[in-house]
């Protein structure tokens, strides 16, 4: 049992699959990369500096008007599961799920905002959105923002901006990322020539967990790569404009399939219910690629019954920590594929195969 | 399947990796797949332009100079990508410089700053792309999508009426 109970009952509001081109978009995602002035940067930090900071970091998140009724996490209060689960929810990045040294972590109730406190910079702040919302997560973020910069001053450079720990993110410390489902874009292989054309856009891709990890599951996160140089308008209205290309090669894409090669593509989908309805041990992996496919035949038409909400939740839920927390115990791998297909028959039961 | 690097055991492990804007599928048995585990990991386009431009600059050990707000060393930063302190970039301007110069759009910040009021970012977006989309998709009959850019271009017409800083409901 831990204080993270209450998320695992809850929805992430960013997952409810509504919003712009939500069948395409699954969510949108703001991250601010702030410093504390008079602090060295967080892997310099002495253990009482770390605590220091962490206090004067909590009392500003705490008054903020988004982390009224949220959540408080200090490294003490986590186990390495507990971290694991808060990254499977995009909640936190790897690279401070995997923290040894303080570091804390303050959620906004719903599960929109979230700051990281003591992260490669003392604070990565991060709002994400359901659907293509930049602009709605960006006023989020730029009012969360600034209300803390009301109660802490941030390192600043009159040239170089907002300094931060490295320079790719100097400036105005501004990541902003959509995480897509290109299905189609996959199964037509025109997916590489998307990723060329992003290189030279300056955009960088990944995969569904960010930095370093793999696409599974045809999701891909596109964000901007450059901080320093374009103000925060730019970044979002040029990154807008490729994720708008994005889905409509995406939408094209799907019209194609539909209609040169239909029936080979509601085979695929067909089965890809049925192995998730019939499965009796299944890996997070088999069972991303199968719910992609689900989620096209349900965008498509061709599956009735299933909410894209109640996808985005599978996505999540399937994943090893999130699995362990609800069965309350740690599993062994197997344990985990056949917890997962149990998960999974419960879950779609009502999805007729027709 | 057989393993794509030794060829010889069975491939249990499946991956899909972004290569240089290729995507690709490696097929590994669990012994190829530890030894490759460590490449994974990114950051690696920008630590190898960091030792370039070590080279390319010829930082020389005499020089070594430390930043006074931490302590660290250049050659340090080139190692770990990561500066100490913010007194870091006022220290090591000179190679910083050249090396901002090569990852990012330029070297003057021009966006928000610091502040307890949230900035005045106007978007330009585009009316005009819109109702160019709206036009094509009318014409090529596809209503729903003229349906949904219609909304968009509603929004849109309203957030820019409600200027910035307006109140919105997300
Ligand atoms: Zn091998
Ligand atoms: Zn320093």
């Amino acid at each position: 049992m831990s204080d993270l109970d209450p998320l695992l009952h809850s929805r992430c509001e960013w997952l409810r699959g509504e919003g712009e081109a939500s069948d395409i978009v699954m969510s949108s995602r703001m991250r601010l990369a702030r410093n504390i002035a008079g602090f060295l940067f967080t892997h310099h930090l002495a253990k009482d500096e770390s605590e220091e900071l962490i206090d004067l970091a909590e009392s500003a998140v705490k008054k903020a008007a988004l982390f009224k009724e949220g959540f408080f996490f200090e490294q003490k209060d986590l186990s390495s599961l507990d971290k694991q689960f808060l990254l499977e929810r995009h909640l936190i990045s790897h690279e401070h799920a995997s923290a040894k040294q303080d570091m804390a972590v303050c959620l906004s109730r719903d599960e929109v905002a979230s700051v990281m406190i003591l992260e490669e910079d003392h604070l990565r702040i991060q709002v994400l959105q359901s659907g293509f919302n930049l602009r709605g997560a960006w006023e989020l973020i730029d009012r969360l923002d600034s209300e803390l910069a009301g109660h802490m001053a941030y390192a600043y450079h009159p040239t170089l901006g907002f300094l931060t720990a490295c320079p790719t993110n100097v400036g105005t410390g501004l990541r902003a990322s959509c995480m897509l489902h290109l299905p189609a874009l996959v199964m037509t292989k025109q997916i590489n020539k998307v990723l060329q054309a992003l290189q030279k856009l300056n955009l960088a891709a990944r995969g569904m967990y960010g930095e370093g990890t793999q696409p599974s599951g045809n999701f891909f996160q596109f964000s901007n790569q450059m901080t320093l140089g374009v103000n925060e308008a730019e970044i979002i209205e040029s990154l807008e404009r490729v994720i708008r290309q994005i889905i409509q090669n995406e939408k094209e894409a799907r019209e194609i399939l539909q209609t040169k090669k239909k029936d080979k593509l509601e085979d695929q989908i067909w089965r890809a219910l049925g192995a998730l309805k019939a499965a009796r041990f299944i890996s997070s992996r088999e069972t991303t690629t199968h719910l992609s496919l689900v989620r096209l035949g349900v965008d498509l038409g061709v599956i009735q019954g299933l909410s894209a909400a109640k996808l985005n939740e599978l996505f999540i839920m399937i994943q090893p920590s999130h699995l362990q927390k609800c069965s309350n115990r740690a599993l062994s791998s197997t344990d985990r594929d056949y917890e997962r297909a149990a998960f999974l028959r419960r879950e779609l039961k009502s999805v007729e195969l027709l | 399947m057989l393993c794509n690097v030794c060829g010889k055991s069975e491939a249990s492990i499946h991956l899909t990796e972004i290569v240089n804007s290729q995507m690709l599928e490696l097929h590994l048995c669990e012994t190829c797949a530890q030894e490759k585990s460590g490449d994974l990991k990114t950051q690696f386009s920008f630590n190898e332009l960091l030792n370039d431009l070590n080279s390319m600059i010829g930082l020389q050990k005499k020089e070594e100079s430390r930043c006074r707000g931490c302590g660290l060393t250049y050659e340090e930063f080139a190692k770990s990508g990561r500066l100490g302190c913010p007194e870091c970039y006022e220290d090591f301007s000179k190679p910083l410089t050249s090396l901002i110069k090569r990852v990012q759009k330029g070297i003057q910040h021009t966006g928000k700053k610091p502040g307890n009021t949230p900035t005045q970012i106007r978007f330009h977006i585009d009316l005009k792309d819109l109702q160019e989309r709206l036009r094509k998709s009318i014409q090529m009959e596809e209503f729903e999508e003229a349906a949904r850019i219609r909304d968009q271009i509603k929004q849109l017409e309203t957030q820019i009426k409600k200027g910035p800083g307006g109140k919105s409901d997300v």
